[in-house]
Order: structure tokens, then C-alpha cells, then sequence
């Protein structure tokens, strides 16, 4: 490489990243990256959204790589830009979204100075990232660059920072293209052992009562993971379950899919998990929201776990049967297995299974009441439903994003996923202030699509600047706060745990929302009583642009059914009116979040 | 730890590439998933200076190591991970060295005992030795309880270097 075709770092920077794809950043600028802006302003490739706060940039980008399956870009500053990334790095992290984050930073001379926005971003974010960079010499720049869209997509994917400091961007910097051979020492395993699978199909031949228990990775492994997973519910019969991260894998509507399984999952889901005699986890990390107290977590089960992280394998629950692998390879080499077996499975038997779970279904656990004359009060599951039914035969693509709380577990609960990709929530880290920016993000991505942030009124208010940006690139997303004044899910835990002591989870003095819209240049409705409902559902569809809807729900509305934390699948809280809330919740339990 | 029910000691050892902040990255692995380390070196191996070789001593459960091996593997500079104990018979040595000071019957009886375990003398004064002892953790534990009531004044431990038996490599 000769010195006169080495271009700036910042212009090897963004021919990197236009090698890799990218087309949208999402960040916001500072001293220490105006370098790269400068760049980024003399040329057309790459399209920059400005966010507000560098939260909602990482927010942003997780949703627009949930919603399309590919990689998210940020871009943000030295110091406090990188600092006020890393909830969302956590997050993504948590949640395995490929996410490659640029970060700012002082002139490598004065790295350890304590120089002005100086923070030591490598070392804050280390634990916050799957992987991470510093570049302290030009000739490492497009090497670190193509090397962190490699780790941050494959495998279990996750957040990458590279840590840019300004003389490398700046100075000259000799370019290379993506490496031929993937990366040196990162090498996930993504084919199944075919021993493994043999060993699968064993133990699901001889099943009486099976479950098939997905999460997110069959959403990260692509559509045809999803569609591998129905061919194989299909093909077997078997009921089957999501986590909250899985849901759309498996249509909301197949009979076959009992709803989500977990705290808040559906009864039928968790007793079903409780009675199963095989179950085949895929994709999925047996999360305490899910499994509930460990010790009594699904007793009688034999249990294959496929993952592509080895460590998410016999980390919480022992499984007998593990597969390493990439979700749609699995599901493809069960399938031909299933398939190429001669036994038949026993039909008889699960048919009996199939009795016992519409039993639970009977039960009809995520029921309420919702009454209709003029002045009720609206019950937030109520509201989804009508969202929901009203979304339908839209002819558009729906995408639902949510807070953190109880309006998200009802939105998991009551809105129907029929595919993947359209459905972005925070699910390990459980980050308020996600929903609004993670819509952004997918209605960039998406910009015919119907974008929906299911929110509430205390989380809307964390990232509540991102109307700004709204605002700015006319997005028409629309944000459904279900306002209970409390932060509910808080409130909730109060009443059933400490007394209903309410301390601190009162929303005093909130704004008023349809002000609020309109001086961010949205429109804003308010639903106040039941019969106000469906005419706003209607009026925020209808509305081309940007619309807050402040949707009043009963305030004292719990989420049920529930597993209390400590407690075990089968001693569930099926409604407010169970005698008795707070058994089986135990002193072990009660330390629990 | 590793006498209680269930608990017991691994040695493993990790191929890494020789890149800023791999060291802080397992040691952050260790302290943030709350993971014990009895011991742990580290430094170049190839003639490049390109891979570093980390020998971790640990304990925990089964699961727990395994935990640990599965969480090491993931980490993106990491080639191998080996449980040394686990994949057959391995070298572990580690080295000390070992300030007593005293006079009189004390200083001649550190010096016997130096010789009963071939410790190197390496430095001498009228009022003290520094003993250099390479060996088994077991060992240099029994050298310096030994010398404790002789006047153990300090000791600078390296912490164990382990390498599989045989042909096999990492």
C-alpha cells in the first residue's frame, strides 16, 4: 500500500463500513468524532440519524437490526457519548443483537491524561460488550472494523465497540477489505453434531408428553429458522412455547402455541413445561423469568437444550441432551432425522397430553373484565386487544415495540405475533425509555411499515426526547402509552410483596401527553373512559404522521396470571381474585427482582 | 473449598491472542461472574510474541467449571481452553522465592531444610537467605510451613505454569 492511495482514518473508516453493508448510522456528534462527520457529510452512501441522547442511538440501531436481521451502527462521541451508550450496549448484550458501536476518543497521546471527554470506554464498556476494540494504530483500523461486524453478527450475536481516538481518524490510514477467512480465533460452532441430533430424535420418538420450548435465537438465526420451527411443530404435533424474545417464531394463532411461558406467561405454557416428559429448548436460556424457583422447574423432564453459545448450556438447568449449533441448522437436521426414523411417535399418548393441556387452556388464564357502558374505565389488556384487532387487515406490516413493565408483559400476552422480526421488546435487561427509539430505529428500516410503541407513561418518560427525532425525520410511529399513573409493574410488586406500601411509584405530576405531542410536532389524543377507546385506536391509524396516544387504564389493573418470584410453575396467581396472592412466595424468594 | 461436597480444583489453561486488554477481560470474566482464581499466570508463548498462554487455578462445582470453560471459550481472543486435569495426566510447577532471616541455630536449621527440598540459595546475608524453590503447589506450601517459625520474613510466589504430559498440546 503505497502512502498516496492511504486515505484519512475517518474516510477508511467509512469505506469499511460500506464494505460491510451499512446504510444507516444512528448517533450523534461530538468533538472527538467531528472528524468522522466531516466524512460522513462528503458522501452519500450512508444515511446518519440524529438521535437526541446516545441511548436512544443504540436503541435505535437494536431496532432496526431486530426488525431486518441485520447489523445496527452507532456512532457517538468520547467521554459522555460512550458513557450514555452503554445502557443500550447492556442491553443488546443481554438480548444478542448485532450491534457495532463507534465511539469517539481523545487523540491517542493524551489516552490516560484525563484530557477532556476523556473516558476509558474499552475498559467501561469490556463487560457491557461481546467484544470490543481500541485502535492505537492506523495500519489496525480496517482490520478492527470488518473483524467487529464479524463477531457482532455470528455466532451468539451481541454489541462491538470500536474506540476511534481522533489522531487515527485524522491521520492517514491504508485500507483492506473484508478478511477471505472469517476471524482468526472466533469460530462458533453453527452444525450440529450429528450424534447429538440422534440422540434428540430418541428422546422425542419416545415422548408421551413433549413440549418444544423456543426463545430469541430462532429469531437471531433468520426466517428460515422460524419457518423450520413451524414445519416442525407441524410435523410432530407437539404443543409449544416461547419465551418473550421468541414470540412470532411460532404464529400467535397456531393452535399448537400455547402463549408465552414464564412469570407472566400463560397457564397452560407453564403447567405444560411443569408435566412435560421431553423438552426441546431451542434457542432459548432457561432466564429465571422462565424456569421460576430451579429446584422445581419442570421435575420430570428429560431435556435437550440447542444453543449456539456453549455457555448458555447447562448454566441454570442440566440438560441430558445438549446440541451446539446455530437454531436453523438444528431444526433442519432434527427435522431430517424426525423424519428418516422409523418409529412413530406415540399418538396415543399425546394425544392424552393434548386433553390435558385444553384442560389448563380451559382455564383461560389471561381473561379479564372489561366493562362496557359509557364512563368505565378501560383495562389495559382490553386496550391491547382492541389495537391489536384493529392493526389486523390493514394491509400493513405491523411492528410492536414496548417499554419495560406491565403494559410489555400485556402487550406479550394479548397482541397476536404471527411473525418474526415484528415484535422488539427489552427483555434481559429490562430497559425503560427502549420502545420509542427502538421504533425509530424499525421505522427507518421499515418506512411503510405501522410501527406501535406499546408503552407506559413512567417509561415513555425516560427516552421521551426521541420525539425529537421523530419530529425531525417525519417517522410516523406511533407511541400507545396504557397511563396507569403508577409505574405498574413496581406497584404491582408493592401490593403483592411489601404491604402495599407505594412507595415512590406514583407518577405525580405527568405531562400532559397530548401537549406533549404537539410540541413535538405530533398529534396527541386521549382516551379517557371505555367508549373513547376504539375511536382513538381508529383516529392514531388513521393519522399519517407521528400521534402519542394516552390511553387512561384502570390504574389498580395487575398483570396475571403470575409466578411469584421463588415460586415454582405449577403454584401460579391466576387473577386478583385468587384467595391467598401471596403463597408460595418465600423468604429465598422475596430477595429475588 | 475443594474438600466440601461437590467442589473441586482445575487447572486450565487458555490460548489467547496477545492483545490489549485480554488479561482484564478474564480477569473481569472471573470477577464479574463472581468465579474463584487460586492462582494465575500469564505470558507470551510463540516466538512472535503473537499468543499468550493463561494458566488459571480455580474451584467450584462441576457445573461451575464448566462454566467457567464454556465462558472462557466465548470470549472472541480466545483459541483454546484446556482443563488440564480433565483432558489426562499434566505438569503443574510453580516457583517462589523465599526471604528468612535469623542468625544462629534457626538460620542452619532454614538452610537444612532448603537442601531436604533443593531450594537454591540465591541471596545470603550474615542475616538472612532468599531461597528460589520450583515445584508443586503442595510442596512449596510444606517448604514454607516449615520455615514460618524459622523466620519467614516475605515470599514472592509465581503462581502456577501447567503443561499436559506426553505428546498432547493445547
Amino acid at each position: 500500500m503505497t502512502a498516496a492511495s492511504e486515505q484519512s482514518g475517518a474516510e477508511v473508516l467509512l469505506r469499511a463500513l460500506k464494505d460491510q453493508g451499512v446504510e444507516v448510522i444512528f448517533g450523534y456528534p461530538g468533538g472527538a468524532v467531528l472528524p468522522i462527520y466531516d466524512g460522513l457529510f462528503r458522501q452519500n452512501a450512508i444515511r446518519h440519524v440524529l438521535v437526541r441522547h446516545e441511548q436512544g442511538a443504540v436503541h435505535a440501531a437494536e431496532g432496526y437490526a431486530r426488525s431486518t436481521g441485520r447489523v445496527g451502527v452507532v456512532l457517538v462521541t468520547s467521554g459522555p457519548g460512550a458513557t450514555n451508550a452503554v445502557t443500550g450496549l447492556v442491553d443488546a448484550l443481554m438480548d444478542s443483537i448485532p450491534i457495532v458501536c463507534l465511539t469517539g476518543q481523545v487523540p491517542t497521546h493524551l489516552i490516560g491524561n484525563d484530557a477532556f471527554q476523556e473516558a476509558d470506554t474499552t475498559g467501561i464498556t469490556r463487560p457491557a460488550t461481546k467484544h470490543n476494540y481500541l485502535v492505537k494504530r492506523p495500519g489496525d483500523l480496517a482490520r478492527a472494523v470488518h473483524e467487529a461486524f464479524i463477531v457482532a453478527r455470528s455466532g451468539r450475536p451481541g454489541p462491538v465497540v470500536i474506540d476511534l481516538p481522533k489522531d487515527i481518524m485524522i491521520g492517514k490510514a491504508p485500507y483492506s477489505g473484508p478478511p477471505e477467512n472469517g476471524h482468526p480465533s472466533y469460530r462458533p460452532r453453527t452444525e450440529p453434531d450429528p450424534a447429538a441430533i440422534g440422540r434428540a430424535v430418541d428422546l422425542l420418538k419416545g415422548a408421551r408428553r413433549p413440549i418444544i420450548y423456543t426463545g430469541g435465537g430462532v429469531i437471531n438465526s433468520g426466517e428460515e429458522a422460524a419457518a423450520l420451527l413451524r414445519t416442525l411443530v407441524r410435523l410432530t404435533g407437539f404443543p409449544c412455547t416461547s419465551t418473550l424474545m421468541g414470540l412470532g417464531a411460532v404464529p400467535a394463532s397456531d393452535p399448537r402455541f400455547l402463549g408465552m411461558l414464564g412469570m407472566h406467561g400463560t397457564y397452560e405454557a407453564n403447567l405444560a413445561m411443569h408435566g412435560c416428559d421431553v423438552m426441546l429448548a431451542i434457542g432459548a436460556r432457561f432466564d429465571d423469568r422462565v424456569t421460576g424457583r430451579l429446584d422445581a422447574f419442570s421435575p420430570g423432564s428429560r431435556k435437550i437444550h440447542a444453543d449456539i453459545d456453549p455457555s448458555s448450556v447447562n448454566k441454570n438447568v442440566p440438560v441430558e441432551v445438549p446440541i451446539l449449533g446455530d437454531a436453523g441448522r438444528v431444526l433442519a437436521r432434527l427435522i431430517e432425522a424426525y423424519e428418516a426414523d422409523p418409529r412413530s411417535p406415540d399418538r396415543a399418548a399425546l394425544a392424552e397430553w393434548w386433553r390435558e393441556i385444553d384442560g389448563w387452556r380451559a382455564r383461560e388464564s389471561l381473561s379479564f373484565t372489561q366493562e362496557l357502558t359509557p364512563g368505565a374505565v378501560i383495562k389495559p389488556q382490553h386496550a391491547i386487544r382492541r389495537l391489536f384487532e384493529a392493526t389486523r387487515g390493514l394491509g400493513k406490516e405491523v411492528f410492536v415495540t414496548t417499554e419495560v413493565g406491565q403494559h410489555q408483559m400485556w402487550a406479550a400476552q394479548h397482541f397476536g405475533f404471527e411473525e418474526p422480526r415484528h415484535w422488539m421488546t427489552s427483555g434481559g435487561l429490562g430497559t425503560m425509555g427502549y420502545g420509542l427509539p427502538a421504533a425509530i430505529g424499525v421505522q427507518i428500516a421499515h418506512p411503510d411499515g405501522l410501527v406501535i410503541d406499546i408503552a407506559g407513561e413512567a417509561s415513555i418518560l425516560m427516552n421521551i426526547q426521541e420525539m425529537s427525532t421523530v419530529a425531525q425525520y417525519r417517522l410516523p410511529v406511533k407511541v400507545f402509552i396504557l397511563n396507569n399513573q403508577y409505574m405498574g409493574m413496581v406497584r404491582q410488586w408493592q401490593e403483592l410483596l411489601h404491604g402495599g406500601r407505594y412507595a415512590e411509584s406514583f407518577m405525580a405530576a405527568l405531562p400532559d401527553f397530548v401537549k406533549l405531542a404537539e410540541s413535538f410536532h405530533a398529534t396527541g389524543l386521549r382516551a379517557e373512559s371505555v367508549e373513547q377507546l376504539d375511536e382513538v385506536i381508529r383516529a392514531m391509524l388513521a393519522t399519517d404522521g407521528p400521534v402519542i396516544a394516552d390511553i387512561a387504564v384502570d390504574p389498580k389493573e395487575n398483570c396475571f396470571p403470575m409466578i411469584p418470584s421463588g415460586a415454582a410453575h405449577n403454584d401460579m396467581i391466576l387473577s386478583a381474585a385468587t384467595e391467598d396472592r401471596a403463597a408460595g412466595i418465600t423468604d429465598p424468594g422475596l430477595v429475588l427482582v | 473449598m475443594a474438600g466440601d461436597a461437590g467442589l473441586r480444583f482445575a487447572t486450565i489453561s487458555v490460548l489467547v491472542e496477545n492483545e490489549p486488554g485480554i488479561l482484564a477481560r478474564v480477569v473481569g470474566l472471573f470477577s464479574g461472574r463472581g468465579y474463584n482464581i487460586d492462582s494465575l499466570t500469564v505470558a507470551p508463548v510463540d516466538e512472535t510474541a503473537r499468543l499468550s498462554r493463561i494458566n488459571i487455578v480455580t474451584s467450584g462445582t462441576e457445573m461451575v467449571i464448566e462454566q467457567i470453560k464454556a465462558q472462557l471459550g466465548r470470549l472472541v481472543p480466545v483459541y483454546r481452553v484446556a482443563d488440564l486435569g480433565r483432558e489426562g495426566p499434566h505438569i503443574a510447577r510453580e516457583m517462589a522465592l523465599i526471604k528468612v532471616a535469623g542468625t544462629g541455630e534457626k538460620r542452619a536449621e532454614a538452610l537444612r531444610i532448603a537442601e531436604a527440598f533443593r531450594a537454591r540459595v540465591v541471596d545470603a546475608t550474615t542475616e538472612s537467605f532468599i531461597f528460589e524453590l520450583t515445584g508443586g503447589t503442595e510442596k512449596l506450601d510444606a517448604f514454607l510451613a516449615l520455615v514460618r517459625p524459622l523466620g519467614l520474613a516475605e515470599v514472592s510466589r509465581t503462581g502456577i505454569a501447567a503443561i499436559a504430559r506426553g505428546t498432547r498440546t493445547i
